[in-house]
């Protein structure tokens, strides 16, 4: 019969219809902003600066060696070096970045940056509403901006964070283990050799 | 299962296909069609010449997207272009990685992990499911079905993307697969997650049959619109579900056998009469095939590595030569060719854009045709700027 | 699938006069390709499609590469005569690779559901002498491709039915894909903290961002 396939699909509409008010399978959508779907822990939108401590400054784990600055794509991270140095996690004297800039407006969020970075010290973030006005002051981002805590990583990507602080807990651990080995051996060097045994490390 | 069978053999032509032998020619009519043409799925233009309603020449226009992304490519690291792939094809990035990354592994000669291999039929597999689902909801929009149809499909993708999110961490741009393997093992819940969604697929798949299959208005306006001969189809070097709709059984996934898909039992769903009609159920077929390799997939995942130890993120220089990859990507074969001189550059970077050379026919199909079924038939086309233009 | 040499020896005798050379890959991927010369392009591509054997149906993807003039410097080990003592004497030879663009066809056969085959095809120079058949007629799929190959690297497709450029806009003149392109300057650049591009977007009068 001719319209058979058209009253059909018709009734699949209404089903449809009146599904959408009870079946959890045929409602997706929430009225955003009033509400908002969970984000799933990989999520990321723009990197941020991870910084330990309560100083953004002391605290930033970024040490300015620019190879998130060559392996970005589209060549949206700017870095300067500065000239002197500052203590890091592990008590190194380190450069740190005198200028990061990122341009939110160039980033295209591909995650590169954190993959390429040997310090765990920048992350990608799960903030996504940053409309502005200015479309180029705006959307770039200076060091003060990015600088987010640690404890902020750890409440956006709690797996992730658990496991970059065990990197760094496990790197501090063998960095000291090697000071009080070479602390050790200058000691015994040193002292006065009983047998006189060659100062195998000084 | 043949189209046949899925619709119970019925065809419903009510208007005669025209043929551009009826009378003599009038007064030709030239029309810019584009590129702000809502039907033409991004800025594409179509220069027409029309004899009264039926199209006499059809010259398509494009570029306006172009970035000439291999020249980007070409001056930038290897993994520097992983994330552009997303941009090629933006419905299917997870495809787009899989070709690019699958091409630099024949060059430089890495081995993917079990595992990892698994996770890309599974990604693949899911963009394959949200490609074909939006097809169909696009080629009804351009027909008239504004909006019902898109959006039952686009509820569906929603949840397809969700599982991307979770995964790669971006529903769009996943920027997800590595050389000789995966960027990050899946999260905890994953799995059950994309195995309810499998599950819950079918549903929406009868659902959205018994909308539109046997839809006579559908089967009018699509049935004997656009055909396209088998043989003219491989000449032109068309792919995808394009070609198979023509009734030419060539699946990459079969032939190459790339990746692990000698592993899934699946068959490839063949069109007879290479119309409009038969190219949307083709791929509504196809996505029943999908939802079985889905299921073997998440069924045998196996635990392993993800990566290759061999692999290198930085600092990745393959040895001088040349290779080309491609898979059966959603909307047809999509190859990389690569030369390297060793550099970490590669010399010579080329995409193989399906859809770009899908087009190559869309003159032959849509002469004689009226000028309403050119929307359609470029529609069945199934074409993204972002990969025409590149 | 036949072996390339048993490929290029069929294609030597099937075709009187065509010059067939193999291009070897030593990548691991293996693969392997044939340079046609040009007059007999069009005929070897022929028979590659109508070969009862081969059927090569199927020409799956065109793509041009450039090959600007190199100087290549190696060093040999050679022995000479000197104060009439032969010793080995190592000898920078600078040997010259004149400039060409090639044009590469990858080749399958869906009817036999083999391939890929590789053929390549390379004009006389980079200015002038750029033309090289096309094998459209042959394979229909070639149209859009080489029109593609003629749009970003400037090598021309004789025989080809509608050679105009595709990506570009018609009214431009230079190949973007050549090594040597060099981009006009005149673009609307968009201040970044990058200091080359702010230095150009200042130039081009547009915002102050930027440190």
């Amino acid at each position: 019969m001719l319209g058979k396939g058209i009253i059909k699909g018709l009734a699949e509409t209404a089903r449809n219809f009146f599904g959408s008010f009870v079946s959890e399978r045929r409602l997706t959508t929430v009225p955003y902003p009033d509400a908002r779907q969970p984000l799933a822990e990989n999520t990321r939108q723009f990197p941020f600066l991870v910084y330990d401590g309560d100083d953004w400054e002391q605290g930033l784990r970024c040490v300015a060696c620019q190879i998130c600055e060559k392996e970005c794509p589209p060549q949206c991270i700017y870095i300067v070096k500065s000239k002197d140095k500052k203590p890091d996690y592990k008590g190194q004297m380190q450069f740190y970045p005198a200028v990061f800039d990122i341009d939110l407006a160039v980033c295209m969020s591909c995650q590169i940056c954190v993959e390429v970075c040997p310090f765990e010290s920048i992350k990608m973030d799960t903030e996504f509403e940053l409309s502005t006005a200015d479309r180029f002051g705006g959307l770039l981002f200076h060091k003060k901006q990015l600088a987010k805590p640690n404890a902020h990583y750890h409440r956006i990507h709690p797996t992730d964070a658990a496991a970059s602080d065990a990197v760094l807990a496990a790197e501090k651990a063998k960095q000291e283990a090697k000071a009080r080995a070479a602390a050790e051996a200058k000691a015994k060097a040193a002292a006065p050799a009983p047998v006189a045994p060659p100062p195998s490390a000084s | 299962m043949s189209i046949a069978a899925a619709t119970n053999g019925k065809r419903h032509r009510l208007v005669p296909p025209p043929s551009p032998a009826d009378g003599a020619l009038g007064e030709l009519l030239e029309i810019s069609m584009g590129p702000q043409h809502p039907s033409t799925h991004g800025v594409f233009r179509m220069n027409l010449v029309l004899d009264g309603e039926r199209v006499v020449k059809l010259k398509p226009v494009f570029g306006y997207l172009h970035r000439n992304h291999e020249k980007i490519a070409e001056s930038m690291s290897y993994l520097g272009s992983m994330p552009y792939t997303d941009r090629l094809d933006y419905f299917c990035s997870l495809t787009n990685n899989w070709a690019y990354a699958l091409a630099v592994e024949k060059l430089a000669g890495l081995q993917v992990p079990e595992r990892a291999e698994y996770i890309r039929v599974i990604t693949a597999e899911l963009t394959r499911l949200q490609n074909h689902a939006c097809l169909g909801g696009f080629l009804l929009q351009d027909m008239g079905a504004s909006g019902t149809p898109l959006m039952y499909a686009f509820r569906e993708r929603e949840k397809i993307l969700d599982l991307f999110e979770a995964l790669t961490g971006a529903r769009m741009m996943c920027n997800y697969m590595r050389f000789g393997g995966c960027r990050c093992d899946l999260p905890p819940g994953w799995r059950e997650q994309a195995q309810r969604l499998v599950a819950e697929f079918p549903a929406f798949l009868d659902e959205f049959e018994a909308l539109l299959n046997e839809n006579e208005i559908l089967m009018a306006r699509t049935q004997g619109v656009g055909v396209l001969p088998a043989s003219l189809a491989v000449n032109a070097s068309i792919s995808g579900p394009m070609l198979r709709a023509s009734g030419v059984n060539y699946d990459i996934r079969k032939v190459d056998r790339y990746g692990i898909y000698d592993r899934f039992d699946f068959q490839v769903p063949l069109g007879e009469h290479g119309d409009v009609y038969d190219r949307y159920m083709v791929r509504i077929l196809e996505m029943r095939e999908s939802l079985k390799i889905l299921r073997a997939a998440l069924a045998d995942l196996p635990e392993g590595p993800i990566m290759d130890p061999k692999a290198r993120l930085r600092g990745f220089r393959p040895k001088p030569g040349e290779a080309y990859g491609r898979i059966e990507a959603p909307k047809g074969e999509l190859g990389f060719y690569l030369i390297s001189e060793g550099g970490p550059h590669p010399y010579r970077y080329r995409v193989r854009p399906p859809s770009f050379i899908n087009l190559t026919i869309l003159e032959d199909m849509c002469l004689g045709q009226l000028v309403a079924d050119v929307v359609i038939i470029l529609g069945s086309v199934d074409i993204v700027l972002g990969e025409v233009d590149r | 699938m036949e072996t390339l040499a048993q490929i290029k020896a069929r294609i030597e005798a099937a075709v009187a006069g065509a010059v067939v050379e193999m291009v070897p890959n030593d990548s691991p991927s293996g693969q392997h390709s044939l340079w046609v010369d040009n007059s007999h392009a069009v005929a070897v591509a022929q028979f590659l499609r109508e070969d009862p054997e081969l059927r090569f149906d199927f020409c799956s993807n065109v793509t041009g590469v450039d090959w600007p003039e190199t100087e290549r410097t190696e060093k040999v080990k050679t022995t000479r005569l000197v104060d009439g003592v032969e010793t080995s004497v190592e000898e920078i030879r600078k040997t010259k690779r004149p400039g060409f663009l090639e044009v590469v066809y990858h080749l399958y056969s869906v009817a036999l559901k083999h391939g890929p085959l590789i053929l390549r095809l390379r004009t006389e120079n980079r200015s002038d002498q750029v033309q090289v058949p096309s094998l459209t007629p042959v394979w229909r799929g070639c149209e859009f491709q080489e029109r593609e190959v003629f749009d970003l690297f400037g090598v021309v497709f004789t025989g080809h039915p509608d050679l105009r450029r595709i990506l570009m806009w018609d009214e431009f003149t230079d190949h973007p894909m050549r090594k040597d392109y060099v981009e006009p300057d005149d673009y609307e650049y968009e201040p970044t903290p990058h200091d080359e591009v702010l230095v150009k977007a200042r130039r081009s009068g547009r915002g102050e961002a930027g440190t």
